[in-house]
């Protein structure tokens, strides 16, 4: 095995295999674990998490971060609840109005970041007070979404055999995961995604169009979150300034047991979705158990990832060590 | 030209702050003691960021070797759930059964801190993870942590011999700035007369170099992410002394964030190298300012954060090389 395939299919392969096995140990433990019902449930529980943390994947793939996702969460959901219920908008347009503020706002973040040279971590730290800011400034209360036709989209659903149904949230994340795959491994955008995570001097040297990639990722980013904030909406009914609050840990955390080197250049978009499913896998065992307490789920995520990072960096230094012999 | 101290831009705004308050805000700069205190909205100021000026002050030192401390939101309600559960016992906790102990509270919680500091510095200093993922870590599983030692309650207790941390005074001004003062003296001290310091910023800015004068960069940094994990189990006493509560959920919430905000201002450099502690206590205290003027001057609260982001930006445009050099550019080009 090659050095490039030890970093880049070792960790998904570690990631799969963690997987099955909490997905097998959960299944031997609980009776209908492994059913359709739950794997359906699974995704409409996490789609718009899953949705965020595509999006992000493309940012830490370049070797940046993006802090404002969990915020730009909370704009998006309570800018479509407020252009409903105040200004009367059809849900359609409210939906994707706050999808063109996200994609704005993370184009600033990467025009700041790219052509300014800043601090990715700061920027987008800054982006996530103003965001959270803003929406606090729109409504402190949460305010409920009546509509017919929201109504219509919230209560369908795609019956799958199995007694499992997809909805539309859980759709929505099936198709963002398979553009953002095709994104990533088949588009012009996702080669020079890759080259600018592995070395961004080389990029430069190579004439890849480093500045306006660099953009267009925390542009992509931004208009995930938004995107993920328009499925939350869809998920709870409603919009709240405060909801996707920490959510940009988990994203995070999703996308690094995914198996994406946070200093970039190595990862995948598959892997963030096995990352999405080992959280969620995690946590609707713990539901299941019934007896464990809710924080169980943070700390298991906290060990989880930090096994994670342990194989990663044992990766790393295999890698190192096969490139000096 | 003698250069100015990277500090002067944040002290300059402080000063701009504090007289447009001066004029326009009336009796911002009136004191009035009354049974022994004293009373306005400087000391008001004071006493308010002083948690968050804890923690910058450790987070000064971090980011001075070149890391960044995201947990110490979570190590505050860590610290905060300690101290509240070996008060008040609550059932289904750790700390169920026993007898209240105020005095064990606060060596137990700084030692927890101090514990979970140490754990940082051993993700980044021995197994070499970069700071910001070692640390998100504890910033995850932290609150969890501290939910498990609450059992998911908000733990409170009545214990004035600990309420006194946060709310007593001494010699009229709060404790809270007594704490500051102390924690800021003994940290400045240990930096600045002996040579540790220097250890410090030769360790941010060259681990190489540093390491071939004989400087052992693993044990700078256990220390220093130890100090920040230290900070911020101070901050979180102050935290719960004054609520008289351990809110695991709530306690020190984002202020990893105003904290590392408080240091970039004070022009402390976020790639790590060089460091001013009193530069970071002038960033805490100006961010502290411009939340009381915007509550005093009946500005709906959330526009501080949209001003704090502002801040910030702003803060990095000037501190960026980049903008400096265009802006330099241009300086020339006008001479010429």
């Amino acid at each position: 095995m090659n050095r490039a395939a030890l970093r880049e299919k070792l960790p998904i392969a570690i990631t799969a295999s963690v997987l099955l096995l909490l997905c097998l140990g959960a299944g031997l433990k609980f009776e209908n674990f492994l059913s359709m019902r739950v794997f359906a449930n699974l995704l409409a529980d996490n789609a718009f998490l899953g949705v965020v943390a595509v999006g992000l994947t493309f940012v830490i793939l370049t070797g940046g971060i993006d802090l404002s996702v969990g915020s730009m969460v909370g704009l998006s959901s309570i800018m479509a609840a407020k252009l409903v219920g105040t200004a009367h908008l059809h849900p359609i347009l409210a939906l994707s109005i706050p999808l063109v503020v996200g994609a704005v706002i993370g184009l600033s973040h990467g025009v700041l970041i790219a052509r300014f040279g800043l601090p990715p971590f700061l920027v987008t730290l800054a982006g996530l007070f103003f965001c959270r800011g803003i929406s606090l400034w729109i409504s402190r209360e949460s305010i409920q979404i009546d509509h017919p036709w929201f109504h219509d989209l919230t209560s369908w659903s795609l019956s799958l055999p199995g007694k499992g149904a997809l909805t539309a949230p859980a759709i929505g994340f099936l198709i963002v995961l398979a553009v953002g795959i095709w994104l990533a491994r088949q588009s012009r955008f996702g080669r020079t995604v890759y080259a600018i995570g592995g070395n961004s001097a080389s990029a430069r040297l190579m004439g890849l169009p480093v500045q306006t990639t660099l953009i267009s990722a925390y542009a992509l980013s931004g208009f995930c979150a938004a995107l993920g904030g328009a499925l939350f909406t869809l998920y709870t009914s409603s919009g709240n300034a405060i909801s996707g609050t920490g959510l940009e840990l988990d994203a995070i955390a999703a996308v690094v047991i995914g198996g994406t080197l946070l200093t970039g250049g190595y990862g995948s978009v598959f892997g963030t979705f096995l990352g999405i499913l080992i959280l969620g896998v995690v946590q609707t065992a713990i539901t299941f158990q019934g007896t464990l307490s809710s924080w169980w789920t943070r700390i298991l995520i906290g060990v989880l990832l930090l096994c994670f990072m342990l194989v990663q960096k044992a990766i790393e230094s295999a890698a190192r060590r096969y490139q000096s012999h | 030209m003698k250069r100015l101290p990277a500090w002067s831009w944040a002290l300059a705004v402080l000063v701009a702050v504090l007289l447009f308050n001066a004029f326009l805000t009336p009796g911002f700069f009136n004191f009035v003691v009354r049974d022994g205190r004293v009373f306005g909205s400087l000391i008001d100021v004071l006493n308010r960021a002083a948690p968050v000026a804890l923690l910058s002050l450790g987070m000064t030192l971090v980011i001075a070797t070149g890391g960044v401390d995201l947990s110490v939101g979570a190590i505050m309600a860590i610290s905060g759930a300690v101290a509240a559960g070996l008060i008040s016992r609550p059932a289904g906790t750790p700390f169920e059964g026993g007898k209240s102990a105020p005095a064990l509270a606060i060596p137990a919680a700084l030692a927890a801190a101090m514990g979970c500091g140490l754990f940082n510095g051993f993700l980044v200093a021995v197994l070499e993870l970069q700071p910001i993922v070692a640390t998100l870590l504890l910033m995850v599983a932290g609150r969890g942590i501290a939910q498990l030692l609450a059992n998911g309650q908000i733990v409170t207790f009545t214990e004035p011999a600990f309420a006194v941390v946060a709310r007593g005074a001494t010699l009229g001004l709060p404790n809270p700035i007594w704490i500051l003062a102390g924690v800021g003296i003994l940290i400045g001290i240990v930096t600045r007369l002996t040579a540790l310091g220097l250890f410090v910023e030769a360790t941010g800015s060259n681990p190489v170099a540093a390491r071939f004068v004989g400087i052992d960069a693993r044990i700078v940094k256990l220390a220093v992410y130890a100090l920040s994990g230290t900070c911020a189990g101070i901050a979180g006493l102050i935290a719960t002394a004054d609520i008289q509560a351990a809110d695991a959920n709530n306690a020190g919430l984002y202020l990893e964030l105003d904290a590392i905000l408080a240091v970039s201002v004070g022009g402390t450099a976020l790639a790590g190298g060089r460091f001013s502690l009193v530069g970071s206590l002038i960033g805490a205290l100006l961010m502290q300012t411009l939340t009381t003027t915007i509550l005093t001057r009946g500005v709906s609260p959330e526009f501080t954060l949209v001003l704090k982001a502002a801040v910030v930006v702003i803060v990095c445009f000037l501190q960026s090389p980049s903008f400096r050099e265009s802006i330099q550019g241009r300086m020339k080009w006008r001479a010429a």
